[in-house]
């Protein structure tokens, strides 16, 4: 049990103390921790809130290219109310996260599949690697024009423009994952009688698992850059659209909502992936407990 | 070769067996060079030889996971052809699935092999009392200690009952203490299964604890130096086993011939650094 360092109690108890309080006592000193952890979270977030609000109502930070945190508020407010001036922010929200996603679960899966089949034919993965670095070379915001181009402004176009930032990454996680899958145990699945397909779908794939939710978790928000680089370029609706729009009028606070938008989105889907990644691996070793 | 006896073919035939690696940049390597061994039924042979000398590159021919470049690979006197479902291997690492629990390990082997589940899972919980493991059916890998995380291997290895058991150094990583437990564990699940075992280690104690014979190999690329017919009586305490004269007696021969190749590998690795 070498995985869980218990932590080596720095208090002196005094002789006789029972396991029951010293337990009692680290608990407590867990929970302690908690809380100045989530104190100064809190405060920081008060305190740049804060001197922002303050700075931009002294006039010392200019309101009109820094707009302000009330200000800010406002506006979302405005949008969530009243709507935008392209309609309701819930539809162009909802329309930014149809691409997002659409983009970002085509590329994953498309990933995960090229990823493991390249990854175990050598020769294959041999002739093509020369065209995936080159393609891979492409900054993917310069495809955003051709794009929308070839297949207009609606939807396909930041579809397509989400998954090409999604593939390469998780493709690339995905390999690498298969590559290091350990010979071992591959071998002792096929001793064991496994065919080649159980081979792939019950070692190689699981070990390539933790590969390819460390690529998920950046991807996620790869297929919001798309989306919103491809609304940018191009688009009727969409939270891009709307940052485009208010940078057209000026409008500085309405910049920072969409952004705060995106953040919050970006927030949500990444505690949701974490929620998925920890009951698909519960397996793992736990993380050691360190109260230092 | 087999009409010479009137009995059963022996379960493993190595004859003349030569294997090569080239490297990607053309350079040829000789692991094992004119290698002869046979393996008679419920026989447990062991192979000791100084390290990186091709011990374990012999056990591979026999899975069926390598080829031989030369020479001929016979199981129960019938030709190798890819992974044969007669054969057990027990390696020298963890080869557990960590992301399956102890007895989702057990019961991958009845499950590839296209058994029902409900029969798989009556089979792993069986072999798992037999390790004594019952009370961690529902436990991953890593939350065991080394010694029980190699009960569940063997168990995932035995329950496909093996006619031929092949062992690379699988208990290397343990300290002494579970060494000599699993050495016990070992004779007993061989003893009710009467498998013919290739038991390859570096440590000569274990070997002659274990084996009917022990084949010493020399420095690479190895062939048989010579064997040893371990002539101490069964059923054997491993822990006691040691403080016996005729098993000194055999270390003490053994060793002799063992350690001018255990010297000449350690020259040449010498001379190539």
């Amino acid at each position: 049990m070498t995985d869980t360092t218990m932590d080596s109690v720095n208090t002196l108890f005094r002789p006789g103390t029972s396991d029951k309080e010293i337990e009692a006592a680290a608990l407590k000193a867990i929970a302690a921790r908690k809380r100045t952890v989530l104190f100064w979270q809190v405060a920081i977030l008060v305190a740049i809130l804060g001197i922002w609000e303050i700075g931009a109502r002294t006039g010392f930070i200019d309101p009109f290219f820094y707009a302000s945190p009330s200000a800010i508020g406002q506006r979302l407010y405005e949008w969530a109310t009243e709507g935008t001036t392209e309609g309701s922010l819930w539809f162009n929200l909802g329309v930014t996260m149809e691409e997002a996603l659409i983009g970002f679960f085509a590329g994953s899966i498309a990933g995960i599949v090229v990823g493991v089949g390249l990854g175990q034919n050598k020769l294959l993965s041999d002739i093509l690697s020369v065209y995936i670095k080159a393609i891979n070379s492409i900054p993917r915001v310069v495809l955003a024009p051709i794009f929308i181009m070839i297949m207009g402004l609606g939807l396909a176009s930041k579809v397509a423009l989400a998954f090409i930032m999604v593939f390469f990454v998780v493709f690339a996680n995905a390999f690498q994952g298969v590559r290091e899958a350990d010979r071992d145990m591959i071998a002792n699945a096929r001793i064991l009688g496994a065919s080649d397909w159980k081979v792939t779908r019950e070692v190689i794939i699981p070990s390539a698992m933790s590969w390819i939710f460390a690529s998920l978790h950046v991807s996620f928000s790869f297929a919001i850059i798309g989306a919103i680089v491809g609304e940018f370029v191009g688009a009727r609706y969409g939270i891009g659209q709307l940052i485009s729009i208010a940078k057209g009028t000026f409008d500085a606070a309405g910049m920072f909502a969409a952004i705060v938008l995106v953040m919050i989105v970006t927030l949500v889907a990444e505690y949701l992936m974490t929620l998925v990644e920890n009951r698909l691996a519960k397996w793992r070793p736990q993380q050691s407990l360190d109260t230092h | 070769m087999s009409d010479r006896q009137s009995g059963p073919p022996p379960a493993i035939e190595l004859i003349n067996i030569t294997r090569r690696f080239v490297s990607p940049t053309g350079k040829s390597l000789t692991a094992i060079r004119d290698f002869n061994m046979t393996v008679e039924r419920g026989e447990f042979v062991a192979v000791v030889g100084p390290t990186g000398c091709g011990k374990s590159t012999t056990l591979n021919l026999v899975t069926g996971l390598a080829k031989p470049s030369a020479g001929e690979v016979r199981l129960m006197g019938g030709p190798v052809n890819g992974i044969d479902p007669r054969v057990g291997f027990a390696f020298q690492k963890d080869a557990l699935f960590p992301w399956k629990n102890v007895i989702e390990n057990v019961m991958a082997g009845p499950l590839f092999r296209g058994r029902s589940k409900a029969e798989a899972e009556k089979m792993a919980k069986d072999w798992l009392a037999r390790v004594g493991l019952s009370k961690f059916l529902h436990h991953y890998p890593h939350q065991l200690s080394g010694g029980m995380r190699k009960r569940v291997s063997l168990a995932q290895t035995f329950i496909n009952e093996p006619e031929i058991l092949l062992m690379d150094e699988p208990f290397s990583a343990l300290d002494v203490q579970t060494r000599t437990v699993m050495h016990e564990e070992l004779l007993k699940l061989w003893a009710e299964r009467q498998a013919s075992v290739v038991f390859v280690t570096h440590d000569l104690e274990e070997a002659v604890a274990l084996a009917d014979k022990v084949y010493v190999l020399t420095a690479g690329p190895a062939t048989v130096k010579s064997v040893y017919t371990i002539d101490l009586p069964r059923p054997r305490v491993v822990s006691e086993i040691r403080y016996e004269q005729g098993f000194i007696d055999y270390c003490k021969t053994i060793w002799e011939d063992l350690r001018q190749e255990v010297e000449t590998s350690y020259r040449r690795a010498g001379e190539a650094a």
